[in-house]
């Protein structure tokens, strides 16, 4: 009991960190630009496809993981100075239409270099299994974990105290008023763009020995860092961690205990009920409207 | 109502008498039957996300149901085509009234989270339940019956699907001009404001979304007994967020512009086909063109462009 119930919260926790990764990225564009990046979940796939393609050219592993967070956030700097600024104050539907677009591109190129099998990383430190009460942790899950957390502590850091970081956070409180103080919000959207698209390849790398990956991953994974975005209420980075847990959580419950054939379905049934009940998510705080 | 509104739809409907005798083969006939169809899926998410300022991204999970209450009960039940039809309609007219109300007390990026979480779920049913839908692979659709005779040839589906697509935008205008119309503009104005003047906003976004809901099911039908087939992939995300590009493409609030948006990116996958695997990128890299150099949609930019309101 005890023990099948540890394993799926272990396979819930790996997964959770990655989806909390994403949503992270989700939140930091989000607070930058008031904009949803829909291409999110192809800077995921394209950090695993991009270690599984610079480790079988004989790279050493932590220049070729270097490399795999490096292009993607070069991809995302991209994104941000060719398809989103150039539309400053856009609808949202445009907006949405736009990221899309970019997912598609990536997508397609993606397939167009690498093909469209699937592909496997080998695991950082090993593939012998750790016991713990029964319940059998990978080694790599630990890798995940571990740097989810420094990642965390590390954003933590940033934006409480450093300069850069405390004008990233001014700029999405108040983007005039950051602009009257003399910040430059034009380098805040790059840093964010540039950011969030390596949180999100730096996520795809450590989960890839355990989930394997292909072109097509980053659909699911992204739109379900989306929903973990949307349970912590949008815009907020704690919220963000949380929210990428339990969706990560209950996800791995709900296929252990209910049905596995569902599994993908309960991110979205958990956000259609917080939304239901607590309309700006879990942690999301009290708007009123300028008229 | 100006003057001169019907006057579009004159013209959609001599174009629409003119093409099955220009039409040179029945690859055209079947890519314009399938634009039309797109059309008045799209004039219904039109009224949605351009005239009541919604967004939808899971509009093709209603598509799904109406294709799949069309497949199923006939198929698995013995029900007349038209009664699976109604019942897929109505069905989804249920559910869409059921999530409406918590749904539209959202707004921007959480109702776009909340109906495309419900479009995926609706998905992974259709996708799971293998007893009923076949699965991933799909299943066949039986044969329209109307009125005693099976509705089988290009010709005669051309006939409807016009039929259905020249009311739809006669109704579409009549809408727009009506009471209901001007409140659904004043509450994407601002809503506040609308409020303020006595408008019961959630009342008509409510309105509005199961309206464009029940289109939406049933067209689903109506494709599913065209092609004769249906697969999980006609209610995916993907093809909810081609609905979404086909009415930003032609123009948000629109009529015409839903048609031309329809028109076009149905057209986009055969023209695409000669790019022999770089189809998605190019696809890709069209929404994002014509999103940064147009982002208001080709007819309302060209209308403007020409001094000439829609």
């Amino acid at each position: 009991m005890l023990a099948q119930f540890l394993q799926f919260l272990f396979s819930g926790i790996t997964v959770g960190a990655t989806y909390a990764l994403a949503a992270l990225g989700f939140t930091l564009i989000y607070n930058a630009s008031n904009v949803i990046n829909f291409a999110q979940g192809e800077f995921i796939m394209l950090g695993g496809m991009l270690a599984v393609f610079f480790t079988q050219m004989g790279l050493p592993l932590p220049v070729a993981l270097m490399l795999a967070i490096l292009i993607p956030a070069i991809v995302g700097v991209l994104v941000e100075k060719l398809a989103i600024e150039p539309v400053k104050g856009a609808e949202t539907v445009t907006l949405i239409i736009i990221t899309i677009g970019a997912s598609l591109v990536i997508r397609g190129l993606t397939t167009v270099i690498f093909g469209k099998g699937t592909h496997s990383l080998p695991a950082f430190s090993g593939e012998a299994p750790i016991e713990i009460l029964g319940a059998t942790l990978m080694p790599q899950s630990l890798w995940v974990l571990g740097v989810t957390a420094l990642v965390v502590v590390a954003l933590w850091y940033f934006f409480n105290r450093t300069l850069q970081g405390k004008a990233m956070l001014a700029t999405s409180f108040n983007r005039l008023a950051a602009e009257l103080v003399g910040i430059n919000t034009g380098w805040v959207l790059f840093m964010s763009f540039a950011m969030s698209a390596a949180l999100g390849a730096l996520g795809g790398i450590l989960i890839t020995p355990i989930t394997l990956t292909s072109y097509d991953v980053g659909i699911m994974l992204g739109l379900k860092g989306f929903v973990a975005a949307v349970v912590g209420g949008l815009g907020n980075g704690l919220g963000a961690v949380v929210g990428g847990l339990l969706v990560g959580i209950l996800e791995a419950m709900g296929a252990g205990y209910i049905s596995s054939a569902y599994k993908d379905a309960i991110p979205f049934v958990l956000i259609l009920f917080i939304l239901f009940f607590m309309p700006r998510g879990l942690f999301g705080g009290k708007s009123t409207d300028r008229v | 109502m100006k003057k001169n509104a019907y006057f579009g739809l004159y013209i959609v409907i001599a174009i629409l008498i003119v093409l099955p005798f220009v039409l040179p083969n029945s690859f055209y006939m079947d890519l314009v039957i399938r634009m039309a169809i797109n059309a008045v899926i799209v004039l219904g998410l039109n009224l949605l996300i351009g005239f009541a300022g919604q967004i939808s991204l899971g509009h093709a999970g209603f598509l799904g149901i109406g294709a799949y209450a069309s497949a199923v009960l006939p198929t698995h039940f013995g029900w007349h085509p038209l009664l699976a039809m109604g019942a897929g309609a109505a069905v989804t007219g249920a559910l869409a009234a059921l999530v409406a109300r918590p749904i539209f007390k959202l707004k921007g990026h959480y109702l776009a989270m909340a109906t495309l979480g419900l479009g995926i779920i609706i998905n992974i049913a259709l996708r799971n339940e293998a007893q009923w839908t076949g699965g991933p692979d799909g299943m066949a659709v039986p044969a329209m019956g109307l009125f005693g005779f099976d509705l089988s040839s290009d010709k005669q589906w051309y006939w409807v699907v016009a039929l259905l697509l020249s009311v739809s935008v006669w109704a579409s205008l009549n809408l727009i001009d009506s009471p209901f119309g001007r409140a659904l503009r004043a509450l994407h104005g601002s809503e506040v404001a609308s409020q303020v003047v006595g408008v019961d906003v959630v009342r008509y976004k409510v309105a509005i979304f199961v309206m464009s809901a029940v289109f939406a099911s049933i067209m689903g039908s109506v494709t599913a007994h065209y092609v004769g087939f249906v697969s999980p992939n006609f209610a995916d995300f993907f093809h909810s967020i081609e609905l979404v590009t086909m009415v930003v493409i032609g123009g948000m609030a629109s009529v015409y512009g839903s048609l031309v948006g329809a028109v076009l990116l149905t057209a986009l996958p055969q023209a695409l086909a000669t790019f022999e695997g770089w189809e998605t990128v190019v696809f890709g890299a069209i929404l994002m063109l014509s999103m940064i150099f147009m982002p208001k949609g080709l007819v309302p930019t060209l209308a403007a462009k020409f001094g000439k309101g829609d």
